[in-house]
């Protein structure tokens, strides 16, 4: 009987701008460390990709604490792209994710076009990168890419370069905190992004009112989770209609129905975040309830759900 | 180390005070592989607020599987954990982080203040089963009152422990701070255990470092993930560097941590 062999007869194959995925549910930067702290959790195999913690030229220490705060549904960070720094992660993480049989995205920040278009050259000659994620909204540096992300001259000088020093598809990650998220976009995709992904934190603030003081070290910090899932949706929407290349849909993931409004909305992809965090088994149950969705909606591929949301005129 | 997720069950919650509970849940997978200083993060609701789990020290753990929980009521997590009931079901992770430890066969002092009393029963367990005598360790425990002191202190009294006891306002033991009963024991151990509020673990590991006694202290900093990923959990370091407290603690060699910021 067909319908009891293992192997489903629904396709959950999705590309993005070059990097083959065996589904759309990628895990999030920053939020799922650099794969291996998963292990005991989910199924590495089986995810779609990994986008490991952010990666700069020389490891980073990070801020002073308290990094986080729980917000209603969400949480504050600011970690200050604390990382290994490129050799240590060449030469102590990428060994383990290369045998995992997933994708696997670098995402990398730099605090000049010089030290991404550095980064871009040196992981494009290891193997076992199947893209890179530029990270250029990162709210919590402040002499970091908060520049990149909100100045669309800037962004795109950033992609250029990257793509100049790279064989690696490139993705590229923007922020939230613009006015005009489809112009940050298209500066992008001229600049010769292969894919976008969006959006990173939004940039938020908590307050102690005993102590009157900000209960963040660095005062303020990028708000994720539930609470921030409205607005990527909505950004998400505008860029996928805005731009040709693939979107990568991130902000409050957490279960197989917000995965399936982004795809809708226009995401070919999606990217579990703070989720890892509560539920880190998150990826294996969305990937299969995806499964189920297109069993239960007689769709034999998940590409034929990518942008399928219909906004014609409601009586 | 190896950790896992673990539906548990109730198999009792009892209030110990106003704003202390105990826990006992049935996690076989969990205990299984804990040791002593160990945590475990808790989910304490079925939405998504509140969102984070709650990291909670392992309080002590029984041979059938089963895992205790000390906990005090501070705020959303906890007030939900409160209320749930016997035979319901507690999502965890455990055990994680690294645990205390111990060398030689010489004798040690236990020190808790409130909710960090938590974590030594499990040691004090571990260490009495039979890699010395209970007798000659010294347990130190504090507390507001002894409406909240005495619950946990039978605990280790009927392992074979002398407690001595110290309460804020004089209900039990000693009128004052836990530390204040140290100095007079400390020249006859070889090792302190600590956890409780800050000051209480900076004056302990600040009498150790004078008569260089090795302390280990448990830290607490605000967790998103519990497992290395997030890097939410940081503390100072001595060394200058930032120490993660899921993944280089929670127990700390009190000579690592940088303790007047
Ligand atoms: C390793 C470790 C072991 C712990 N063991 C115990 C224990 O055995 N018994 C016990 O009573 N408490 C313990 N705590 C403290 C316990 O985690 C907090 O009391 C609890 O998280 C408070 O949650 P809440 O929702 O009630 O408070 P809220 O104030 O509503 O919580 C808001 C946020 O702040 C965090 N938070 C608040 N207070 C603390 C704190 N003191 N430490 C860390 N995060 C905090 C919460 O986790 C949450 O993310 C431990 C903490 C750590 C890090
Ligand atoms: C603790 C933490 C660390 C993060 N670190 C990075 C990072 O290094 N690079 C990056 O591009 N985004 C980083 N992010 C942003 C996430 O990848 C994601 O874009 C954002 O959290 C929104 O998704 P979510 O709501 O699912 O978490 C981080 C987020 C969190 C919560
Ligand atoms: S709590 Fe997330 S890294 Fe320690």
């Amino acid at each position: 009987m067909d319908h009891l062999n293992n192997q489903s007869p629904v396709d959950l194959a999705v590309n993005i701008g070059g990097i083959q995925l065996a589904n759309p549910v990628m895990t999030a930067s920053g939020t799922f460390g650099y794969g291996r702290e998963f292990a005991q959790f989910v199924n590495l195999d089986a995810i779609g990709g990994i986008v490991v913690k952010g990666i700069s030229i020389e490891p980073r220490a990070g801020n002073p604490p308290q990094r986080i705060v729980e917000t209603p549904c969400g949480m504050l960070n600011a970690i200050g792209l604390e990382n290994v720094g490129l050799e240590r992660f060449i030469a102590q993480k990428l060994p383990y994710l290369r045998s995992i049989k997933c994708r696997v995205v670098v995402n990398i920040l730099g605090d000049s076009v010089e030290e991404y278009a550095y980064l871009a050259e040196k992981l494009s000659e290891h193997a076992g990168i199947d893209g890179l994620e530029v990270n250029i909204s990162c709210p919590n540096v402040k002499k970091g890419g908060v520049a990149f992300g909100t100045n669309p001259a800037m962004a795109q000088a950033v992609t250029e370069a990257v793509k100049k020093h790279s064989t690696l598809p490139v993705i590229v990650k923007l922020s939230p905190n613009v006015t005009d998220i489809a112009a940050m976009a298209k500066a992008v995709e001229a600049g010769g992004a292969d894919a976008i992904s969006l959006i990173n934190t939004l940039i938020g603030m908590a307050i102690d009112i005993d102590k009157r003081r900000p209960r963040l070290a660095n005062i303020i910090g990028g708000l994720s989770g539930p609470a921030i899932k409205p607005i990527a949706l909505r950004m998400v929407w505008q860029v996928a209609n805005a731009v040709s290349i693939p979107v990568i849909g991130i902000g409050g993931i957490g279960t197989t129905e917000d995965a399936l409004e982004f795809l809708i909305a226009g995401a070919t992809a999606v990217q579990i975040g703070t989720a890892n965090f509560y539920d880190p088994g998150a990826a294996d149950t969305i990937i299969s309830g995806l499964t189920t969705y297109l069993e239960q909606h007689n769709e034999t591929s998940l590409i034929n759900l990518i942008g399928s949301l219909d906004t014609g005129v409601l009586s | 180390m190896t950790s896992i997720q673990e539906n548990s069950r109730i198999k009792s919650a009892e209030q110990i005070t106003e704003d202390i509970f105990r826990l006992t849940l049935h996690a076989p997978m969990i205990v299984s592989l804990a040791k002593p200083g160990q945590f475990v993060m808790v989910k304490t609701s079925s939405n998504l607020d509140p969102l984070l789990r709650r990291p909670f020290s392992i309080h002590d753990v029984s041979a059938d599987g089963d895992l205790l929980l000390l906990y005090k009521t501070i705020g959303k997590g906890t007030t939900l954990l409160s209320a749930l009931t016997q035979g319901m079901s507690v999502d965890l992770i455990g055990p994680l982080g690294n645990c205390f430890t111990y060398s030689g066969n010489h004798d040690v002092c236990l020190i808790g203040g409130g909710m960090g009393i938590a974590p030594l029963l499990f040691w004090a367990r571990h260490l009495s089963s039979g890699v010395t005598k209970p007798g000659t360790h010294r347990v130190l425990l504090g507390a507001r009152h002894r409406r909240e002191l005495q619950p946990v202190a039978t605990a280790f009294q009927s392992l074979g422990y002398n407690v001595d006891l110290a309460t804020d306002d004089g209900s039990l033991g000693h009128h004052g701070f836990v530390s204040q009963l140290l100095p007079p024991i400390l020249p006859s151990v070889q090792g302190v255990y600590v956890c409780g509020p800050t000051p209480l673990m900076q004056e302990v590991a600040n009498q150790c470092h004078e008569i260089d006694i090795p302390c280990q202290a448990s830290m607490e900093t605000h967790m998103a993930c519990g497992l290395g990923a997030c890097l939410g959990c940081t503390i100072h370091g001595s060394d200058g560097t930032y120490k993660h407290v899921c993944k280089h603690g929670p127990i700390f060699d009190a000579k690592e941590v940088l303790w007047t910021i």
